[in-house]
């Protein structure tokens, strides 16, 4: 795929980003927000709250998002590897800070949160996710005096940059975000031209890091239960099977054209719990059908696609590998979020790129798609 | 090494879009290939049928008194979804809710325990519904109970409490009629997956024996429906149905409640009255019909039992007492499942093929003490020789050796044991037009219907048989091979297919393979009493509308006539009352204050009890009366029970005595029935 170059250069603020991009992301963004809504508000003014109230904060997490992306997309080159060891270590202790009790919160069996006065909570393992991007871009896209892949030392520095926030979410313990992070990590090494030796060690070390973890009981019970009811729904009913059953449920009955929008009982009877975070697309198979759905997919599609496009276009290494980065952190996550929705996938919980409920992960991927347009920026520029 | 780059990145672009085509493709299969099934799962999933029971109609007698009706009680029950969760998977909440109820926790467990998880052996009183509906542990707690169970519901966990009507069988003229009104009980997979189509509900009850089975659909009304779509944590969310319960229709029975209880008394008397005598007296049966109209006006069966057992929680010892051999199976009707040789109650139907075969009515036959026929002795049953006597004194004192010269006789004329290709039979053709071998027609579940044993079923029965008997010394038991018994499977081999001449013999007097249900006796006496008419006989009288509207009468229906001539008829009327005034029936009846009429039976039964002994005589009585206009015909079997006369006789004779209230006794029906139908009064019962 070609990036079509437009022939008048445009000033202003939407000029030398990538049109098709930023459209599916926009539009995204406004599903996502409807979804929210339609997930929240019947149950919410059932129970007398405010019907409104994810909507209203969704809107929020949003504007903030669309304010970091265009920030991260105008921010110099240069500043932005000059910002990088900052971002890693902020990222870093974030994931220590977590760790210690009092600061730290407790959900869904993971101590993964911060929680900041006035109900805010922030969730430091998104930002490493860019961090360790960005940081391992930085360091596979040197290139030694006659050398035209990465040094065996470079692609050890860029495994130590990465592991030290892994180990760190790996002990809150929040298995979904480490399965995400590992498949960047292995695809940037792989994409980065280095040695085929690493690629296969990295593969197998990957498999028996997941296998150990179960094995030795790393995992908890918690994310173990979530795992075994993968394999067999019905195993417990009432737990994580019967939420993954309701899931399938959910979306199976949406059929064609979807029950129509705030008109799923389903969603509206709550029987998917999360539903307005790690589940919202059972919201989208239950009241958008799967024509709604397909589009939503489509939407995905066209984002990665423009994300492959512009790595292959952009002369520059750190681009490129950054654009690697996203593209797998991004494809993973979706295709593992709406696997799990609809039985295809073990259950972890991760949110939904664009479309979920929730701030930190909002401005990671917002973030992460202005580090997509500003590679795009600077191609134009330079060609 | 660009070109290497551009290949990988290729690769992970058609890695990804295949990811993104494979979630494509499963949402196609989720909603579109396998849309129906998800869409029938998430209304399954949000919708929830609750049943309202409907109130059960009320069961009365034919002066209206209520025989089953409906009270409040405090049900409660165990929900195996939260008990299964726990720790011990529920045992010591069990343990606890027994001894708050002071019940025992063998018995709550069973009853908390799907039939399918017990072994087969302990299942008397399983639950036989499912795992998704609470399961009623009991329905009589009382509200000290239930508040200790409800205030301390974490030790309670997956107990609950409320209040349900239940049936209640009040005895208030102390009568039982057990088998008479049968029982409710929980509805079964069988029930539910019937195809006569009827609409059950899960965790509805439905009658299982007597009336409340066969009259089922009438009493139980229709049950209100709620259809509600419910959201995650079971809160309404919105109402799809509401039908309100319809209450169910009234039934009015024929039985008259002091009658019954009378009756059952006097049955329960004569039983004991046998055992006093040195007769095991095991089991019995009483019933008296109104002879015009078939009514059945009580009808008794020993040993019965208390049917509120059955709501009040039958323990696991109640259920299998019902069905044991040890206990005499109360749960069996001898009335209409008991089948025994009638004996000399039979003989009004000897009399009947002897005159069709010519015999003169007006002639006197001999009565030796003993026939020899073949090398085989037949002997009167007192062994006595009168002489010649008429055929009414042959009723009267019950002599058997005439019937045994007669039917003798008959058997050679029709060819013996080279039948002719179509022999006259007289005997067998009589038994059949009374009704022998045919089904009363009663309105009661599971009646059997006797058996005659004339030369097609001598034909079934070898085709059964011959291979047992022809192969005799290898397929008996050790025990079975006597001199004697190898003889007789010699015999049955080789003739085994044809009525032979002791076959003959002793179904003249009702013995041999013959065999009648109590019930059918007394429509043959009826018959005799009603000037031939053979009389369905009616339990149910007629259904009415809980506004007290008639629904249905039953009207008296006819199922034949008797095979015999007017004078025939008069004539066994007679012989019958000569039985009681000059015959085997008259110390019996001596002093009762009402012309009876009837025949005494002694029948002789093969086979051993439980602990080894022979079996002892059937002690029948079969009569109607008044003679004169007769009104009531009554039967009594007592079964091992000695003499006709000295048990079931005097046992009939009490009868009477409560019927027409002679001798000190309170009349209960001297004038017959009333015409009219009673009022039902709803308001008597606690629950309407």
């Amino acid at each position: 795929m070609r990036i079509p170059l437009k022939s008048r250069k445009r000033k202003g603020f939407l000029a030398g980003v990538d049109q098709l991009l930023n459209s599916a992301v926009l539009i995204l963004l406004l599903i996502g927000i409807v979804l929210v809504y339609a997930a929240t508000r019947d149950w919410f003014a059932a129970n007398g709250l405010d019907p409104e109230y994810y909507l209203k904060r969704q809107v929020v997490n949003v504007i903030i998002g669309i304010t970091l992306a265009c920030g991260t997309t105008l921010i110099d080159y240069r500043l932005l590897r000059a910002y990088t060891p900052f971002v890693w270590g902020l990222g870093v202790l974030g994931l220590v800070a977590v760790l210690i009790p009092g600061l730290g919160s407790t959900i869904n069996g993971a101590r993964s949160w911060i929680s900041f006065p006035g109900g805010l909570q922030f969730q430091p393992a998104e930002l490493a996710k860019i961090s360790i991007i960005v940081g391992m871009a930085l360091i596979l896209s040197e290139r030694m005096t006659g050398l035209n892949r990465p040094s065996n030392k470079q692609v050890l520095q860029a495994l130590a940059l990465a592991g030290l926030p892994m180990v760190l979410i790996v002990a809150q313990p929040d298995f979904g975000t480490v399965l995400i992070i590992s498949a960047a990590v292995i695809t940037m090494i792989s994409l980065s031209g280095a040695s085929l030796y690493w690629v296969t060690g990295l593969l197998v070390t990957g498999a028996v890091g997941v296998y150990v973890a179960v094995a030795s009981g790393e995992v908890s019970e918690y994310q173990l239960d979530r795992l075994e009811s993968f394999v067999d729904p019905l195993a417990n009913p009432l737990a994580s099977g019967y939420q993954l059953r309701q899931a399938r449920i959910t979306i199976g009955s949406g059929g064609l054209l979807g029950k129509g929008l705030f008109d799923g009982p389903q969603t509206n009877g709550r029987f998917v719990p999360e539903q307005q975070t790690d589940f919202i697309f059972t919201v989208a198979g239950e009241e958008l059908g799967f024509l709604g759905s397909s589009f939503i997919l489509l939407l995905y599609l066209i984002l990665l696609m423009r994300a492959f496009a512009i790595a292959r276009t952009t002369t520059d290494l750190f681009g490129k590998m950054v654009c690697i980065g996203v593209v797998a952190w991004f494809s993973f996550q979706i295709f593992e979020n709406i696997g799990m929705t609809m039985g295809v996938m073990p259950m972890t919980g991760v949110p939904l790129p664009f479309l979920s409920y929730g701030g930190s992960a909002m401005f990671a991927n917002m973030i992460a798609f202005g580090l997509l347009q500003n590679v795009y920026q600077r191609t134009r520029r330079n060609s | 090494m660009r070109d290497r780059s551009a290949l990988t990145l290729l690769v992970a672009q058609v890695l990804v879009i295949s990811l993104m085509l494979s979630l494509f493709g499963r949402l196609f299969y989720l909603q579109i290939a396998d849309g129906p099934r998800y869409q029938e799962a998430a209304l399954d999933n949000q919708s929830r049928d609750i049943v309202i029971p409907a109130l059960r109609g009320l069961i009365v007698d034919i002066e209206g008194n209520a025989l089953a009706t409906n009270k409040a009680g405090l049900m409660v029950t165990a929900d195996r979804l939260v008990l299964d969760k726990l720790e011990d998977k529920g045992e010591s909440v069990l343990a606890r809710v027994a001894e708050v109820l002071m019940l025992e926790y063998a018995d709550i467990y069973t009853r908390t325990r799907l039939c399918g998880e017990l072994a087969r052996g302990e299942r008397d009183g399983c639950w036989n519904g499912n795992r998704y509906q609470p399961i009623p542990i009991t329905k009589e707690a009382s509200e000290n109970q239930v508040f200790t169970i409800l205030e301390g519901s974490d030790l309670f966990a997956g107990i609950d409490a409320k209040p349900v009507p239940i049936r209640f069988y009040p005895s208030s003229a102390g009568e039982r009629a057990t088998h008479v009104l049968g029982y409710l009980g929980p509805i079964t997979e069988k029930n539910l997956n019937s195809e006569e189509g009827k609409p059950y509900y899960r965790n509805e009850l439905i009658g299982k024996a007597g009336v409340e089975l066969l009259y089922d659909e009438e009493l139980r009304g229709v049950p209100g429906i709620k259809k509600v779509i419910v959201d995650r944590k079971e809160i309404v969310r919105r109402e799809l149905i509401n039908r309100a319960p319809a209450a169910g229709n009234h039934l009015i029975l024929s039985l008259n409640a002091k009658l019954q209880a009378a009756v059952e008394t006097e049955l329960k008397d004569a039983i004991f009255r046998a055992r006093a005598n040195g007769h095991r007296g095991d089991s019995g049966a009483a019933i008296v019909m109104d002879v015009s109209t078939g009514e059945v006006l009580a009808m008794a069966s020993y040993p019965d039992y208390d049917l509120n057992i059955w709501e009040d929680g039958i323990t696991v010892k109640q259920a299998k007492d019902l069905y044991s051999q040890n206990t005499g199976v109360p749960a069996l009707s001898r009335a209409i499942q008991g089948e025994f040789a009638p004996a000399s109650t039979f003989k009004v139907i000897s009399l009947s093929a002897a005159v069709e075969a010519g015999y003169s009515l007006k002639a006197t036959y001999q009565c030796p003490g003993e026939v020899k026929i073949g090398d085989r002795v037949f002997r009167n049953y007192d062994s006595k020789a009168t002489g010649r006597i008429s055929m009414t004194t042959a009723i009267a004192i019950s002599c058997d050796s005439i019937w045994y010269q007669i039917a003798y006789d008959e058997w050679v004329r029709d060819g013996g044991l080279k039948p002719k290709p179509s022999p006259n039979d007289f005997f067998f053709n009589s038994a059949k037009g009374y009704g022998l071998g045919k089904k009363t027609g009663v309105d009661l579940p599971s009646e059997q219907s006797g058996r005659l044993p004339d030369r097609q079923w001598k034909l079934d029965w070898y085709e059964r048989n011959k291979d047992f008997y022809c192969n005799y010394t290898q397929k008996a038991k050790k025990s079975q091979l006597t001199p004697y018994l190898i003889e007789i499977a010699r015999e049955n081999c080789l003739d085994g297919d044809k009525v032979r001449a002791g076959d003959m013999v002793n179904f003249s007097i009702g013995q041999g393979d013959t065999l009648m249900t109590p019930l059918q006796l007394v429509v043959v006496y009826a018959a005799l009493a009603n000037g031939g008419k053979l009389m369905v006989p009616k339990i149910a009288k007629a259904i009415v509308e809980p506004s007290g509207r008639v629904v249905r009468e039953f009207e008296p229906e006819i199922s034949g006539r008797l095979p015999i001539e007017k004078s025939t008829l008069k004539f066994l009327q007679n012989s019958l009352r000569a039985v009681v005034t000059s015959g085997t029936a008259t110390r019996a009846f001596s002093g009762v204050g009402v012309e009876v009429s009837g025949k005494t039976g002694t029948g002789q039964v093969f086979g051993r009890n439980l602990d080894g002994s022979s079996k002892g005589d059937t002690s029948w009585f079969a009569s109607f009366a008044p003679s004169k206009k007769p009104k009531y015909a009554v039967v009594m079997m007592v079964s091992q029970g000695g003499f006709g006369a000295s048990t079931s006789g005097v046992g009939v004779r009490n009868i009477y005595e409560h019927i027409f209230g002679t001798n000190g006794r309170v009349a209960i029906i001297p004038n017959g029935t009333p015409k009219v139908l009673p009022r039902i009064d709803s308001s008597k019962a606690p629950l309407s």
